[in-house]
């Protein structure tokens, strides 16, 4: 079938290594850049979802299903913590009327 | 008892005196507290005799040792022979007089306990010096001496108005001594050097036994520190100027330790080390002229003082001048016959003056004295007795201690016999000067001390009579060979005995007739001396004249010389200049920069480190990245 | 078309939607581009032959996280008019970060060496990766699953707890 071996068929390995480093380096850019925390807590997701995407790569590759219980539960964490960040957002929202995390400077010094 | 337990014994007591008094004197009542320490004065003196008489050959007495390595050892260790006995009765003989007479001169004091605490510690520390067997006790009693005189010499120093001069004149002293003391330490370390141990026995036998060969540099390097440090503790020249202000202390201090006891430390430390010095001919010339310059500075600048006590310390200052002459021609037993009949007759007339003082309620100054003859009989009668033999008022026996070192003099050179005549003719004069002053003539001090005056207790009367009676008899020790046949120089003989070196010295006795007529010449020395004195003082009643009627010689002799102003000038001012510029480079700028600038560097710092602190999430992250990135980048160039 | 070129082209639009995430003005787009890059990454599950993670991530990721965002978007009202930007300083800085740490990675990364060349034995069979999933799941790692759900329990409570409104007190 076409989906089945696709790492005999041509596809390298390294190939899924440097996709995923490209994504967790956006990831990394996208928090660096951005002021807003919405974007700020997206590119966290990305930057896990890049994880994901070796981890399942590695788990097709070595034909073991370890990895994707591993991805599962990554998967749980991040959904726990995307709540509690955007609760947590909320709460800075209610009290500072903004989200610019540039303005939230009171550990300066 | 043998000598082994007698001797520790001797340390013992005055030890215990002075640690008694020391602890629990506060709350003794003052009899008791006083009798305490005399009472330990007094039995060292008994333990002494009893030693002295059971002493055959020398003893050593091993205590513990300090150090002991391979190349340096140096030990607790005490050395009984004649010398260091004879020593040891002068010490505690005179200190238990001088003990006795302050209970009675002390009686009004506060610090009662205090002063007796003092002494006690003194006479120990003296006795070490003199009892020990090698250099390091010596060095040990030395300072231990040093300091108990900077206490006992400022022993006054919370009073009203002189309180501060204590103080300063104790610390002339203790500082003057200092520099001595470096003297000494320096030619203790030579010593080691040379010899590789520091005691007597030892260093005796390689210089006279094993005839081991020193470089005369070395040796002269030696005996130079040891005479250096003998000039701070003895008073030369130039170390002097201490002695006459340390009359600021109490007059029994006075008497203990300058003229008895400390300021002889120097000239035993000479006899001891005799076998040294005569290897080395060239310090016993220094010595010698060293000696003669201050007997003869000291007594010129004696005879226009008018302190009684000023005009005795500068009278010690000159006798011990006349000491280190008769060291420097090697006259040891004769230098030691001198120093027992002066510890004698110069502690009466200290002790006298403290009477005197006594009586006319602390007036020192001779000018406002006159007329005690009648009214204060016992001491005038001890003073003169202790005047005549200071002259060397024939057959006292002050006579015949200055006759053998002139004796001395006159073989070894005539010239030196006459400029040593010159200062025994001072001698005589400024003496009588004082005396006739003083005792005779009308009182010229207010009513009110005139109506005070009475005469000295018994705690201080016997002292004055027991040393007076040892002026007039002390003679005895050393009589010269033509007044007996058979048992003369009975002192020298029983000192060279068994004192390592010294019977190889063993002076000369001169031959009969030369003596005979010595012995005249000094005889109308004295009574024309006397005379002179009489004529002038007693006779016309002469005063001595206000300060400021002074000129010439007079005042020279008054001004003391301008000795201490010229000190001043060329010593204390620069060390003055140059440790204020040291505190304001060192301490002001260097130091304080330092502290300072690093404290402000941290600050620095820590302002430039607290700008990473922005507080804002982004670059914190960015830092994050760069340390992972680093991390990474580690890993991989190092692998 | 073979596999390698279907798997190069869903590389290229996962990595080109994951820019727009971050590049992009309006955070409402941002969060748009972020569920397509979702649906771009289960592609390359379902192409890895992990069907049941891609499903998985679809729902849970774009389904319920990305619906979230949204939710608190709009509640937040942001619009790209009050939209912050940074720095050109940092844009800067954290382009050369964030390159530096892809090269530095890759650097690390390119060179290793497969220790096991192509194993694929169990892969054969393509319905039971759910099954075996399953079984992996309920045998060896039963623990770790239990604890997640206590995990979510806190993870709820937290958030309603944190999002509460404090009682006004009207007097």
């Amino acid at each position: 079938m076409i989906l089945a071996s696709l790492f005999e068929s041509g596809v390298s390995v390294q190939f899924y290594i440097v996709l995923s480093t490209i994504l967790f380096a956006i990831g990394v850019l996208g928090v660096l850049v951005r002021r807003n925390a919405i974007i700020v807590l997206m590119s966290i997701e990305i930057m896990l979802n890049a994880v994901n995407l070796l981890l399942v790569a590695f788990s097709t590759y070595f034909g073991k299903g370890d990895a994707q219980v591993f991805v599962f539960f990554i998967m749980v964490v991040a959904a726990a913590e995307a709540t509690i960040g955007l609760s947590i957002l909320v709460l800075l929202y209610r009290n500072n009327r903004t989200v610019d995390i540039g303005l939230f400077n009171k550990l300066k010094g | 008892m043998s000598i082994q337990q007698l001797v520790p014994l001797i340390l013992l007591f005055p030890l215990l005196g002075g640690i008694i008094n020391g602890i629990i004197g506060k709350n003794l009542p003052k009899t008791v507290s006083g009798s305490i320490a005399t009472l330990a004065s007094f039995l060292a003196f008994g333990t002494a005799i009893l030693a002295f008489f059971k002493l055959e050959e020398p003893v050593t007495i091993h205590l513990f040792s300090v150090i002991s390595l391979d190349d340096l050892s140096l030990h607790a260790r005490f050395l009984a022979d004649n010398l260091s006995l004879w020593m040891v009765l002068i010490i505690t003989g005179i200190g238990s007089l001088i003990h006795l007479f302050s209970m009675g001169y002390m009686k009004h004091d506060e610090g009662y306990y205090k002063f007796f605490t003092y002494l006690n510690l003194f006479i120990f520390a003296m006795l070490i010096l003199v009892l020990g067997s090698n250099y390091f006790m010596l060095f040990f009693g030395w300072e231990g001496v040093g300091i108990c005189s900077y206490f006992l010499i400022g022993f006054h120093y919370s009073d009203a108005e002189k309180g501060m001069l204590n103080g300063l004149a104790a610390r002339k002293a203790f500082i003057m001594n200092r520099i001595g003391d470096l003297g000494l330490l320096i030619g203790l370390f030579l010593l080691l050097a040379q010899f590789g141990t520091l005691e007597y026995g030892e260093i005796a036998n390689k210089v006279l036994v094993d005839k081991m060969s020193v470089s005369s540099w070395m040796i002269f390097g030696i005996t130079i520190c040891l005479f250096i440090g003998a000039t701070g503790k003895s008073a030369q020249i130039p170390l002097f100027t201490w002695l006459p202000d340390a009359m600021a202390g109490p007059t029994p201090v006075s008497a203990l330790i300058h003229a008895a006891t400390m300021v002889t430390a120097g000239i035993f430390l000479v006899v001891r080390s005799n076998y040294l010095f005569e290897l080395a001919p060239a310090t016993q010339d220094i010595m010698l002229y060293v000696g003669l310059a201050t007997s003869l500075v000291a007594a010129f600048i004696a005879m226009r003082q008018n302190d009684i006590k000023k005009v005795l310390a500068y009278s010690t200052v000159s006798q011990l001048g006349l000491l280190f002459v008769a060291l420097g021609m090697g006259a040891y037993t004769a230098a030691m016959f001198h120093l027992t009949t002066h510890a004698f007759f110069k502690a009466l007339l200290f002790l006298g003056s403290g009477s005197v003082i006594h009586a006319l309620s602390d007036e020192q100054d001779i000018r406002l004295m006159g007329g005690l003859r009648k009214k204060i009989p016992l001491t005038h009668l001890t003073f003169l007795i202790g005047t005549l033999a200071i002259s060397g008022f024939p057959l006292l026996s002050g006579f015949y201690s200055k006759d053998e070192i002139l004796g001395h003099a006159f073989h070894e050179n005539i010239g030196l016999y006459v400029i040593l005549m010159i200062s025994v003719i001072m001698t005589a004069l400024y003496m009588f000067r004082l005396y006739f002053v003083v005792f005779h003539g009308k009182f010229r001090g207010s009513h009110e001390v005139e109506h005070h005056i009475h005469e000295a207790p018994a705690s201080m009367s016997i002292p004055l009579v027991v040393l007076a009676v040892l002026s007039v008899i002390g003679g005895l020790l050393n009589l010269p060979g033509i007044f007996l046949k058979g048992g003369t120089h009975w002192m020298s003989h029983h000192l060279e005995h068994n004192t390592t070196g010294l019977s190889l010295v063993g002076g000369e006795h001169g031959d009969s007739n030369t003596t005979l007529i010595l012995m005249v010449v000094a005889v109308i020395v004295s009574l024309s001396a006397l005379a002179i004195c009489y004529v002038i003082y007693g006779k016309k009643e002469s005063i001595p004249v206000p300060d400021a009627q002074l000129s010439g010689w007079q005042k020279l002799s008054a001004r003391k010389l301008y000795l201490d102003e010229i000190y001043n000038f060329l010593f204390v001012r620069p060390v003055e200049w140059l440790s204020e510029k040291g505190y304001k480079f060192f301490e002001i700028t260097f130091l304080n920069g330092l502290v300072l600038g690093l404290a402000k560097g941290i600050g620095f710092s820590g302002e430039l480190v607290k700008k990473w602190q922005t507080g804002r999430v982004n670059w914190y992250i960015l830092w994050m990245v760069s340390g992972i990135i680093g991390l990474v980048l580690y890993y991989l160039v190092k692998i | 078309m073979n596999i390698e070129t279907i798997a190069i082209i869903l590389g290229g639009l996962t990595i080109g939607s994951a820019l727009m995430v971050i590049l992009s003005t309006h955070p409402v787009r941002s969060v748009l581009y972020l569920i397509l890059t979702f649906f771009m990454i289960s592609a390359n599950y379902i192409l890895m032959n992990a069907q049941f993670i891609a499903i998985v991530n679809i729902i849970v990721y774009a389904g319920a996280i990305m619906v979230l965002f949204l939710f608190v978007l709009m509640l937040l009202n942001l619009s790209k008019d009050n939209e912050p930007r940074s720095s050109v300083k940092m844009k800067i800085a954290a382009t050369i970060a964030g390159g530096s740490l892809l090269t530095v990675l890759v650097a690390a990364l390119k060179d290793t060496v497969m220790i096991a060349k192509s194993p694929l034995a169990s892969t054969t069979d393509d319905q039971g990766m759910v099954e075996s999933l399953g079984q992996l799941l309920f045998t060896d790692y039963v623990l770790p699953f239990e604890i997640s759900s206590i995990l979510f329990i806190s993870a709820m409570v937290g958030a309603v707890l944190l999002a509460k409104r404090e009682k006004q007190i009207i007097d």
